[in-house]
């Protein structure tokens, strides 16, 4: 029978993270269809709130690594941690979330265990008793669904891929595992955080729409000049209106970096595609882009596509959008900026 | 400091224009005719080789290995190109280096690699490489290899690395919501899986081509076959998702009704 774990560190006030939980609703419901035991195992500096979110799960046990080592995110304490705990719940499957943490380390803990790890899986089910799980490759361009045989098998799940739980009832006792940590795991310092400034801060995971900006708010308009400074003006007044995450393609970001006359607020974290960020969110509005392949993938998880372009044979215009509205995006997001007044 | 040695590991992938199609091979997943397709270095390894060249143009004393897992002949036309852009030692493995090939595999043939470039020292080692792939996208291989090698100060998604006056590293992660996260390491050895870095596509240098043709066409020559595969994975579908919209496009409208059906359109649950 499966011994299915699963692994989540807490955040800083001990609970666990929003993927944590979402991950958790995966392991729940993959424990459920192959009849598998189900164990929680939790790590941070602080855990004991964590507890009362795993009430309802069925975890037949919930094993936590507390203490200050594991406060921030190393990687020589975490896979300490997460090892650890693999070990005490000897599982065949670990579900963990894919949050940058467990990331960094979960597939060297696959290694560590003899076993193999699969990540940015969108879900997982079982097919005749057996778990398979589904991701994509080549950049979200092509979607495979896929099974392995060695164990135990970990699986890191993408945020926003599944509904999170919702604890029901008692907080089970957490068993705490030792783990000894000594100087050799402390050879890195987390420092701190770099974050852009507050009026800056324009990536927005949960918002419900994403604003795409291309290199055509840099490039000359119809009277001959660049009009950057009324673009950033434009851009920043909608995504003030909206609360929108800003995007933008390769180009637009590549310009900034060569130090160009460009949007002051735009960095390579912005960038959507290829060799850019795949967010999740409901609407997405491509403006000034061109809608190419490479963009194009970064555009995977949006829903519902607009684009505003002036050239009507862009590649949006291609089956890749739901609308493309040939027209002047200055023009329009003007208008748009003063509906939303 | 008498400088770094900087392993970056790097290899192909179909140049991001093509268009792909999965195909059922001989052992698994394949793309049609993905010998053919035209390839580029793949994004985020070449950002980590620029990286480690920039690193090791300030540190006198510094030395960079490219190591390669892919079809050789592929490869080489690759580095016809890469090549031109900074001094490195081609350290090439001749494999598959497809998007269904097992990150365990991989991980295992670049760490045998690795260990087996002569003169190499631990306490000067860094190894660098992309922290995913533009093909399987895993984000495994690096930290698999980094274990094999007993690698245990690990960071991914880095966007910058800067030497400090004692000998430490300050490196900078992308995690959660626009952010960084800041680590300092002791030295080396360590790990970094890079994102897009700082720095801009290097432009070509004759000279440096010269300089590097004498290296990599032996390496290329002497490249072993690596056994490398899909494992115990089996794959139950290979679908290309409903590509095409029914793309409404819209000309001719004055912008006051654009503008109005946009806001209409967001506001809309
Ligand atoms: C290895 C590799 C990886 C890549 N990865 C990525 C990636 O991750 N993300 C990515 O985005 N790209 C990526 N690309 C690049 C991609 O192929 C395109 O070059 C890029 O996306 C084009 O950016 P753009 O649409 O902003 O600019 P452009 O191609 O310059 O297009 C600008 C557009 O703006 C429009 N425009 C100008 N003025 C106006 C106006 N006033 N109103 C409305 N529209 C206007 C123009 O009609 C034009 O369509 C990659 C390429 C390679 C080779």
């Amino acid at each position: 029978m499966d011994t299915i774990l699963f692994l989540s560190h807490t955040e800083q006030d001990g609970k666990l993270p929003r993927a944590g939980l979402e991950a958790l609703g995966a392991a729940k419901e993959l424990a459920q269809a192959l009849k598998a035991t189900l164990v929680a195992g939790v790590f941070g500096k602080v855990t004991q709130p964590a507890a009362a979110q795993l009430a309802g799960t069925g975890a037949a046990r919930a094993l936590a690594v507390t203490g200050a080592d594991f406060a921030d995110a190393r990687y020589a304490t975490d896979a300490a941690a997460a090892e650890a705990l693999s070990r005490a719940a000897a599982p065949t499957i670990v579900i963990a979330p894919g949050t940058s943490r467990l990331s960094r380390v979960l597939p060297a803990v696959a290694h560590r265990l003899g076993g193999r790890v699969d990540t940015h899986a969108t879900a997982v089910a079982a097919k005749d008793g057996a778990p398979t799980l589904t991701r994509w490759f080549y950049r979200q361009r092509m979607e495979a669904t896929l099974k392995r045989t060695e164990r135990p098998w970990v699986v890191l799940i993408d945020g926003g891929c599944h509904a999170a739980v919702v604890p029901d009832g008692g907080a089970p006792a957490l068993e705490e595992v030792p783990v000894a940590i000594g100087d050799a795991q402390r050879r890195t310092r987390v420092t701190g955080f770099k974050a852009p400034r507050s009026d800056a801060q324009t990536i927005r995971p949960d918002a419900k729409i994403l604003f795409v900006a291309g290199a055509g708010w840099t490039k000359k308009q119809a009277d001959g000049k660049p009009h950057v400074e009324e673009a950033e003006k434009l851009i920043l007044g909608f995504l003030g209106a909206t609360k929108a995450s800003l995007g933008s393609s390769k180009s637009l970001v590549d310009l900034s970096g060569e130090g160009n006359a460009v949007l002051t607020f735009m960095s390579h974290l912005n960038q959507i595609g290829q060799t850019g960020a795949t967010p999740r969110h409901p609407k997405g509005l491509a403006t000034c882009c061109h809608g190419e392949e490479p963009h194009v993938v970064g555009w995977r998880f949006i829903n519902e596509r607009r684009a505003v372009n002036l050239d009507p044979n862009c590649g949006w215009a291609r089956g890749k959008a739901d609308v493309v509205y040939v027209a002047d995006a200055f023009e329009v997001v003007a208008k748009v900026n003063a509906l939303l007044k | 400091m008498s400088g770094y040695q900087i392993v970056v590991c790097g290899s192909i992938v179909p140049d991001p224009l093509q268009t792909l199609e999965p195909v059922t091979g001989p052992s698994g997943p394949v793309l049609k005719n993905e010998l053919m397709l035209p390839a580029v270095l793949d994004p985020w390894a070449g950002h980590a080789l620029y990286e480690a060249a920039n690193l090791a143009a300030k540190t006198p004393g510094s030395k960079v290995w490219l190591v390669s897992l892919g079809p050789k002949a592929k490869v080489q036309q690759v580095m016809m190109a890469v090549g031109q852009k900074v001094p490195f030692e081609l350290v090439a493995l001749d494999g598959p280096a497809g998007g269904f090939v097992d990150a365990h595999e991989t991980a295992a043939a670049l760490a045998d690699a690795v260990k087996a470039i002569p003169g190499i020292d631990r306490t000067k080692l860094l190894v660098f490489g992309g922290w995913e792939s533009a093909s399987r996208g895993a984000g495994a291989t690096l930290q698999i290899l980094g274990e094999r090698l007993e690698i245990h100060d690990q960071f991914q998604g880095v966007d910058q690395i800067a030497p400090q006056a004692d000998g430490s590293l300050e490196i900078l992660e992308r995690v959660e919501g626009g952010q960084h996260q800041i680590s300092v390491v002791a030295g080396p050895p360590a790990l970094l899986g890079w994102a897009t870095g700082n720095l801009p596509e290097p432009r070509n240098n004759p000279q440096v081509g010269m300089a590097n043709m004498r290296g990599i066409m032996p390496a290329l020559q002497k490249s072993k076959p690596a056994k490398v595969g899909t494992g115990d994975l089996q794959y139950l579908a290979v679908t290309l998702p409903k590509a095409q919209r029914e793309t409404r496009v819209v000309k001719n409208m004055p912008t006051d009704e654009i503008a109005r059906e946009i806001v209409e359109w967001i506001s809309k649950d």
